[in-house]
């Protein structure tokens, strides 16, 4: 019959190039990152430096300053994103005319390229062209500045991630809804239970798994924002709207310090896996005792 | 459950629709504005409709290109990943090769990383390893058709699995026992009982593609850049030309939204990897 040679010959390609373009970087970066390295400094070669560039960024106060701020984006947005998405999937559960073409507007950001978004956002809250600037400021009078406030250009991020992603939690938690059985739902109205009770006790812990999915979806993807922001405000004003890899971006590349560039790279990946791990299992791990 | 009138929710859906396509209708809105217009007080309704900076857009040699580099490189690439994705799935499905669940997974760690990580890297090994006698992978189409498998292949495997998996096995071996070749199996019977998933696959994978703009930002200079970094370079510290802006977004937004219709159910079990269906 047929030999297993035949399969590594058709898995091969696959393997030869995550190999060459994700693996082989991955441990370029980290070997990089234990030198100093500017090409275009006067030794342009690599000098072997031990720990001293993670020694460095752990008193880098841009670096430390990135990482907050990008701690704070994620949880306002995805926890914005994951409030609205379950209002909005909850709205669709009843029947109403039009409901698959609403659902199809719905849907519309998502297949929006990154870029897109942030530059539509710019066009909407840039002073002088933007809509939403003059409309603030003819209703109550308010001045929108995203190139001036700090605040502002950090909550017009945080909106413009909510405007591009709720959508996919709304679809998400619609399919975990669709799936639930009526019968415990039908139950607790017969046994007199209130609106807030049934959420809290039947529908709540009934697509925790997939609000957690949903979540960790998000989160990821969150933490590695890059190219909306990158349009819409730079990182600016000042470093309010920093986040991690938009520090990457701007601070790393144009100072050709390749070695200290890369020991952000591996502690950024570093975190990314931590963090996601950490969510999996505090998140996920408690509720399976109850479960049984 | 007592039944409500439906009114309500229309009108509430219809609020929201409008805030979905607000930002949308604004981009239009800027794109067809002249430019001396744009200053005055911002309108809501359009008082006239001006094609120019389509038309500059269009006539621009330099984005031409763009736009042809982004058309190759995500059309090589969707093309390339679905069928790598397409042959590494039937290999994980058919044979009894060991540790491959292991290496299902490991594809999708490629994926999980920040992008932002593997700029310095690639760019490196782009430009000072990967080179034969003068000649690098960076600002070339066949390096960026490459540099982007690693974050299309991963999902093609992982959408493909399903589809490959499902066809029964006893096909193939049938074909096996009229005396067909494996090759022949692969192209003749597996294939085109594939082709729903298939099209699926390479349509997403062309739009992430197209879609992209950090690799592409750091990794192309002039000879390879897509359209997506294109309009970039019109947000400049001098001052934005923001109809061109538009009008470019335009252009990027039609093909991903022509697309939106055509799978738009499976987009969601995309993005997830499956992990929800939409």
């Amino acid at each position: 019959m047929k030999s297993n040679t035949f399969g590594w010959i058709l898995l091969a390609p696959t393997i030869v190039v995550l190999f060459f373009f994700g693996v082989l970087p991955f441990l370029y970066v980290v070997y990089v990152s234990f030198h100093q390295w500017n090409p275009f400094a006067a030794n342009p070669y690599m000098i072997y430096n031990g720990a001293g560039n993670f020694r460095q960024i752990v008193f880098d106060g841009a670096f430390l300053a990135s990482l907050g701020v990008t701690v704070a984006f994620v949880f306002f947005a995805v926890l914005t994103e994951v409030i609205v998405g379950y209002l909005l999937a909850q709205a669709f559960m009843s029947d109403f005319p039009g409901k698959a073409f609403f659902r199809t507007i719905h849907t519309l950001p998502l297949i929006i390229a990154p870029i897109i978004v942030g530059s539509i956002w710019k066009l909407m809250t840039t002073p002088s062209i933007g809509i939403i600037p003059h409309l603030l400021q003819s209703s109550v009078g308010f001045d929108l500045n995203i190139g001036q406030s700090a605040a502002a250009a950090f909550i017009i991020t945080i909106i413009m991630d909510v405007w591009h992603w709720t959508p996919l939690v709304t679809l998400t938690l619609i399919a975990a809804l669709v799936s639930l059985p009526p019968d415990p739902f039908e139950q607790a109205q017969i046994d007199g239970a209130g609106k807030w009770q049934i959420f809290w006790h039947i529908t709540l812990p009934m697509i925790a798994p997939a609000v957690m999915a949903t979540v960790f979806i998000r989160l990821m993807d969150a933490l590695r924002i890059v190219d909306e922001v990158l349009m819409l405000t730079g990182g600016g004003p000042g470093s309010a709207t920093r986040y991690i890899g938009v520090h990457i971006f701007r601070e790393v590349f144009p100072r050709t310090n390749y070695g200290y560039g890369s020991a952000i790279s591996v502690v950024v990946l570093y975190l990314t896996i931590v963090a996601c791990w950490l969510l999996y299992t505090g998140m996920l791990a408690p509720r399976k005792p109850r479960k049984s | 459950m007592k039944k409500k009138t439906p009114w309500p929710y229309v009108f509430f859906w219809v609020l929201i629709s409008f805030l979905t396509l607000f930002p949308i209708y604004w981009l239009f809105v800027i794109s067809v504005t002249p430019s001396f217009e744009l200053f005055s007080t911002p309108s809501v309704i359009l008082q006239h409709v001006d094609w120019q900076n389509y038309t500059e857009v269009i006539g621009n040699p330099t984005l031409r290109g763009y736009m042809m580099n982004s058309l190759l490189i995500s059309s090589g690439n969707a093309i390339l990943t679905t069928t790598f994705g397409f042959f590494a799935c039937y290999a994980l499905s058919r044979f009894n090769l060991s540790g491959k669940e292991s290496i299902f997974f490991w594809t999708i760690t490629n994926r999980m990383a920040p992008p932002a990580v593997f700029l310095l890297p690639l760019f490196l090994l782009l430009t000072k390893v990967y080179r034969i006698e003068g000649f690098t992978l960076l600002d070339t189409r066949i390096g960026m058709i490459l540099v982007y498998c690693t974050f299309n292949l991963p999902f093609a495997i992982w959408t493909l699995r399903p589809t490959v998996d499902g066809i029964p096995k006893e096909l193939d071996e049938a074909a096996f026992v009229d005396g067909a070749s494996p090759w022949k199996v692969i192209t003749e019977v597996v294939f085109p009982l594939c082709r729903p998933g298939l099209a699926v696959t390479l349509i997403l994978t062309w739009v992430f593609a197209w879609n992209e703009y950090l690799l592409a930002a750091t990794l192309t200079n002039f000879n390879a850049r897509t359209l997506t970094t294109g309009l970039s370079e019109y947000v400049t510290t001098t001052g934005t030309a923001w109809g061109i802006m538009a009008a470019i977004s335009i252009f990027t937004l039609i093909p991903a939204l022509i697309v939106f219709s055509v799978v738009q159910r499976h987009i969601v079990a995309g993005l997830t990897f499956g992990a929800v269906k939409g």
